[in-house]
């Protein structure tokens, strides 16, 4: 058939790529993952690429384009970030370009050679596709000296994004409207969790728990806090890949979502969750017409700004039963250099630059650094001496690397989707006739059957 | 170099044509055919939108669809659209009709029935989701016609939601219908009704032996359009709703399942069928239409 003659053929020029661009930037492990791409012999691991350092800053030029997602900032903040960048490569020129709908809109360039010279990675790009559209940053082992939150983005070995930031996950809540419904200690299992919601609707004027339905994204947050109800790092690449019974009574992702229908049905949730806003929300929680929204650290500088007293905006550990809290850290999007990029060295350099030194992920970023040893932000040190523990998910066992997405697609299912969470409110507040156990059966089903099949395929 | 004005009136004229009819046809084939050539292929491959490499697997997304009921499922929320097409048709002939007489300020009325068509569909549905909040304008204009009782949560209610949209939905085609009616219908000669005026006809008169026979053909392509249009709803509910509780199309779904799940191949199978079933709804129209005759 023609078409496995075209397949080859950019297969081949692939690698024809891969070989000169990996010649031309000392680029060792270019060569090396195109190499393993196309199905050629793989030859010796190489060793990881090295940032510039000291004169050799000054060998580095030529122009490059920074694609990023904060359209709001893209005209300030990241002017005085080139401008900072400069002081050390000066004769590197930096160009920004912002997307509005970043995820989609990328996706579409990313089908040409034309998608800048610095991006992010899309989180809808199947993990081992990396390889076709972005350059090696080096082998995982060798960065994660440096690095944490490397293993989302790594394909056999070789990585190929640094995260811009490393987000926790958990409620955000009013500290006012808390105190105002006389609930003094933080909630931490299922049960002080349904009774503080239940006392914000009887003793205050807001809404217990906003679940922004309308927009949907949102929803989606709730799944980041799977680890915390299992209680285990290791759930989510591993145990969840391992099991047929992902959605039954007792696992992690039943007892998860069955604080969102408990809520829902109980009356605890906006009136009319079909036309939320999101925009308003924020100004809502911080000034306390809402107690609580389930979401990531990273909208906690969002809310803050709105609120008449930021202090009043606090940070919890999603609840739990099981016997020691764990909050997941995970990756913002990561950032990476095109494979199609002319000017390689430039464009590593500005990520290096971006997540060493420009201050980006703790401060826009609003999370942690991914950096090693980096100070913790503020809202966090509260927790400092308490059983509460901070840590990333392990990744997945070799050879299973992806899996989760895989199943989770074949099955539709969509855990980092809006649809299955917008049923189970629907159920809830009387608008479906199923029950909240119907639903969880169906999603079960549909993950046994994908699992089957992606376990033989495999 | 040879001269235009060298060549026979013929071969200029050819000449003329051809390059003249070049960049449409282009633009065509580009936007148009190949997609349409593309998506075809597509649909037999299980190509994730994004990989390298396509996997051909023949028939198996065509397998899949025909297998799982609830791909189909769907087009239960299509019927809501296809009966406020009627709705929409009888507003539009009613306002075309009545317009197309002497009235004051006619010029004025017809742009304000021909407004929604020009805004953009997202700007619509944004404006329709606050139109339908629960403290939003709609609720708001009955609370202050003492019609409080009326109010409800448009888009909470599974039996209202469905009919809320489809009411958007007229408002931002009926336009359309509208203008092309008011152009059949001007193209009548004044004279035939002043003749008919002369033999006693009263409007109702007019409209029934006069309008209706006159444009019959219009009122046929309209139907067309709009039962297609009704096939393949998407921008309204997908804006809005995004096609939860309980009111997502075909077409949402199709996008749901390219985007969301990235499984391009068996999306494009799923606008295959779709254009499969407006293909051969229309024909069935036209067959029945002229039967009737």
């Amino acid at each position: 058939m023609k078409k496995t003659k075209a397949v080859t053929g950019l297969a081949a020029l692939t690698l024809m790529a891969g070989l000169f661009s990996g010649c031309a930037s000392d680029n060792n492990n270019a060569t090396n993952a195109a190499a393993t791409k196309a199905g050629g012999n793989t030859g010796t691991a190489a060793e990881a690429t090295a940032a510039p350092e000291g004169d050799a800053a000054k060998d580095i030029k030529g122009d490059i384009t920074v694609i990023t997602q904060r359209t709001d900032i893209v005209d300030t903040v990241f002017k005085d970030y080139a401008a900072k960048f400069n002081e050390k490569y000066p004769d590197v020129k930096v160009n920004f370009e912002a997307l509005s709908n970043y995820e989609d809109q990328i996706k579409i360039r990313m089908s040409t050679s034309d998608y800048g010279d610095v991006l992010l990675l899309p989180t809808s790009v199947a993990i081992k596709d990396l390889p076709d559209f972005f350059e090696p940053l080096g082998k995982k082992s060798d960065l994660e000296q440096q690095y944490t939150g490397l293993e989302e983005r790594t394909v056999d070995g070789i990585s190929y994004g640094i995260p811009i930031t490393v987000n926790f996950s958990g409620v955000i809540y009013n500290k006012q409207v808390f105190k105002d419904a006389g609930v003094t200690e933080v909630p931490r299992t299922f049960d002080q969790f349904s009774a503080a919601l239940k006392s914000i609707k009887e003793k205050t004027d807001a809404v217990p728990l906003y679940t922004n339905y309308a927009a949907g994204w949102t929803l989606t947050q709730w799944e980041a806090d799977l680890a915390t109800v299992a209680g285990d790092r290791e759930y989510v690449n591993i145990g969840q890949v391992a099991s047929d019974d992902n959605f039954v009574p007792g696992q992690p992702h039943y007892e998860l979502y069955k604080v969102m229908y408990d809520a829902a049905k109980d009356g605890l949730i906006e009136e009319d969750p079909t036309t939320t806003d999101w925009e308003s929300s924020k100004a809502d929680l911080a000034n306390g017409k809402i107690g609580t929204m389930m979401l990531g650290s990273w909208a906690i500088g969002q809310i803050k700004g709105l609120a008449a007293n930021p202090d009043d905006v606090g940070f919890m550990p999603f609840p739990t039963n099981a016997g020691k809290i764990l909050v997941p850290l995970s990756d913002d999007y990561n950032l990476g250099v095109s494979i199609h990029s002319k000017n390689k060295e430039a464009a590593r350099a500005w990520v290096d630059w971006f997540i060493n030194e420009s201050g980006y992920p703790t401060t826009e970023g609003g999370g942690m650094s991914p950096v090693k040893g980096a100070e913790l932000p503020e809202i966090l040190k509260q927790f400092a001496g308490t059983d509460i523990t901070f840590d990333t998910l392990a990744p997945a066992k070799a050879g299973e690397e992806g899996w989760v997405d895989a199943i989770d697609k074949e099955a539709e299912i969509g855990l980092w989707q809006p649809d299955f969470k917008k049923v189970i409110i629907e159920a809830a507040i009387g608008n479906r006739k199923q029950s909240y156990d119907d639903i969880m059966k169906e999603l079960n089903d549909k993950w046994k059957t994908a699992r089957a099949k992606i376990v033989t395929a495999k | 170099m040879p001269k235009l004005s060298n060549m026979s009136y013929k071969n200029q004229r050819i000449l003329i044509i051809f390059l003249f009819s070049l960049v449409p046809v282009v633009l065509l084939l580009t936007f148009s055919y190949l997609p349409v050539f593309k998506m075809f292929q597509y649909s037999f491959t299980s190509w994730n939108g994004l990989s390298k490499n396509m996997e051909y697997i023949g028939f198996d997304n065509y397998k899949t669809i025909f297998t799982k009921p609830e791909y189909f499922a769907v087009f239960k929320v299509s019927l809501y659209y296809f009966f406020a097409t009627f709705v929409q048709m009888g507003l539009a002939l009613y306002f075309a009709t009545i317009l197309s007489f002497n009235v004051r300020m006619k010029n004025w009325f017809k742009g304000i029935l021909f407004f929604p068509t020009l805004l953009n569909g997202v700007a619509i549905g944004f404006i329709f989701l606050f139109f339908f909040k629960p403290e939003g304008t709609l609720n708001t204009i009955l609370d202050l016609l003492g019609l409080g009782v009326l109010q409800q949560k448009w888009l909470l209610n599974p039996q209202l939601i469905n009919i809320s949209l489809a009411f958007a939905s007229v408002w931002r085609y009926m336009g359309m219908n509208f203008i092309i009616f008011l152009g059949a219908i001007s193209s009548i000669g004044s004279d035939i009704y002043e003749a008919s005026e002369i033999d006693g006809a009263n409007r109702w008169h007019q409209f029934r032996h006069i309008i209706i026979p006159s444009i019959k053909r219009i009122l046929q392509l309209n139907l067309i359009l709009a039962v297609s249009g009704a096939i393949g709803v998407f921008e309204i509910p997908y804006v809005m709703t995004g096609g939860s509780n309980g009111s997502g199309t075909f077409v949402i779904q199709t996008v749901d399942v390219a985007f969301k799940y990235s499984k391009l191949g068996l999306a494009s199978a799923m606008a295959v069928i779709l254009l499969g079933i407006v293909v051969l709804v229309t024909i069935l129209q036209r067959i029945l239409i002229k039967e009737e005759k």
